[in-house]
């Protein structure tokens, strides 16, 4: 099933610039393999040691997989998954 | 380069977080947003204050060792990001300035900040702005404001010049700049000061 890959700016160099892509799979460890046949250099910046990189968000439609099973978290067909970097910091002390 | 009325824009978020959270023995939130503007310019435009997801948290989280909360955290919430994203790429844009405030500490990027900005798909072209709320606060830009940019690649984090114009229009020379567009493409716009 045809699911559409939305893709982060930092990757668009392996999409040809695209902003979005279409991959396979019927979970979020599927699409990404599939991505990574496709747009080689892709995987290895949004999957460490197995698990989901911890500065990754990965929707599929509008839910964090996050909190829906990480990389196995099911992607329906027609689904839209969105990747994007974390944003987050703080102060240096504490308060 | 940045407009003055962004980086006005910018102070007046963060001190309204500060005044939320500060108590006699607190100091106040951070605040955090960015700037958008057209894909692949350096060009500012649009502010977007984002929610602190660290002002929901009904306890502190531990972060690299340590215990933070709103007032030392600050994480774009969710389900805002994505909706706030999805309208970047609508209207062609990208986030040109991320940006946070520090609301007791000086306008500089934390150890955990540096993680962040070193992540595996943290767009190395954005500038990072960090601004202080704090008292007694270092003026770096016209304003009095402690607002300083930087940029982080290869693991090596280098503050950046913030230049500080009324207007894009003139801020080069202003003679032969016609349409908006125009700056995006010319080679003297490529860079941010």
């Amino acid at each position: 099933m045809a699911v559409t890959v939305s893709i982060p700016t930092i990757l668009r160099t392996h999409t040809g610039g695209e902003k979005s892509v279409e991959a396979k799979g019927s979970t979020v460890a599927e699409v990404i393999d599939d991505l990574e046949a496709r747009h080689s250099g892709i995987a290895g910046r949004l999957v460490n040691d197995g698990k989901l990189h911890r500065f990754v968000n990965i929707y599929v439609d509008d839910e964090d997989v996050r909190f829906a099973g990480g990389l196995e978290a099911p992607v329906g067909e027609n689904s839209t998954v969105t990747i994007l970097p974390a944003v987050a910091g703080g102060a240096a002390t504490g308060g | 380069m940045i407009r003055a009325d962004l980086v006005a824009q910018i102070m007046v978020h963060a001190f309204a977080e500060q005044a939320a959270g500060e108590t006699p023995e607190l100091p106040g939130f951070e605040a955090c947003g960015m700037v958008a503007g057209p894909e692949g310019s350096e060009r500012p435009e649009r502010h977007i204050t984002m929610s602190n997801a660290a002002r929901m948290w009904t306890e502190p989280q531990v972060v690299k060792g340590r215990e933070r909360s709103a007032r030392t955290y600050f994480d774009f919430e969710v389900a805002e990001k994505l909706a706030v994203f999805r309208e970047m790429d609508r209207r062609d844009e990208w986030p040109v300035v991320t940006y946070h405030s520090h609301s007791h500490t000086h306008a500089y990027p934390s150890d955990v900040d540096v993680d962040i900005m070193s992540g595996p798909l943290t767009d190395p072209r954005i500038h990072w702005v960090v601004v202080s709320t704090r008292e007694n606060a270092e003026p770096t830009v016209p304003g009095g404001h402690e607002f300083r940019s930087f940029r982080i690649l290869d693991g090596v984090l280098t503050e950046e010049e913030v230049d500080v114009v009324e207007s894009y229009m003139f801020a080069r020379d202003g003679a032969d700049v016609l349409h908006p567009n125009a700056l995006a493409t010319h080679p003297d716009h490529t860079t941010w000061s």
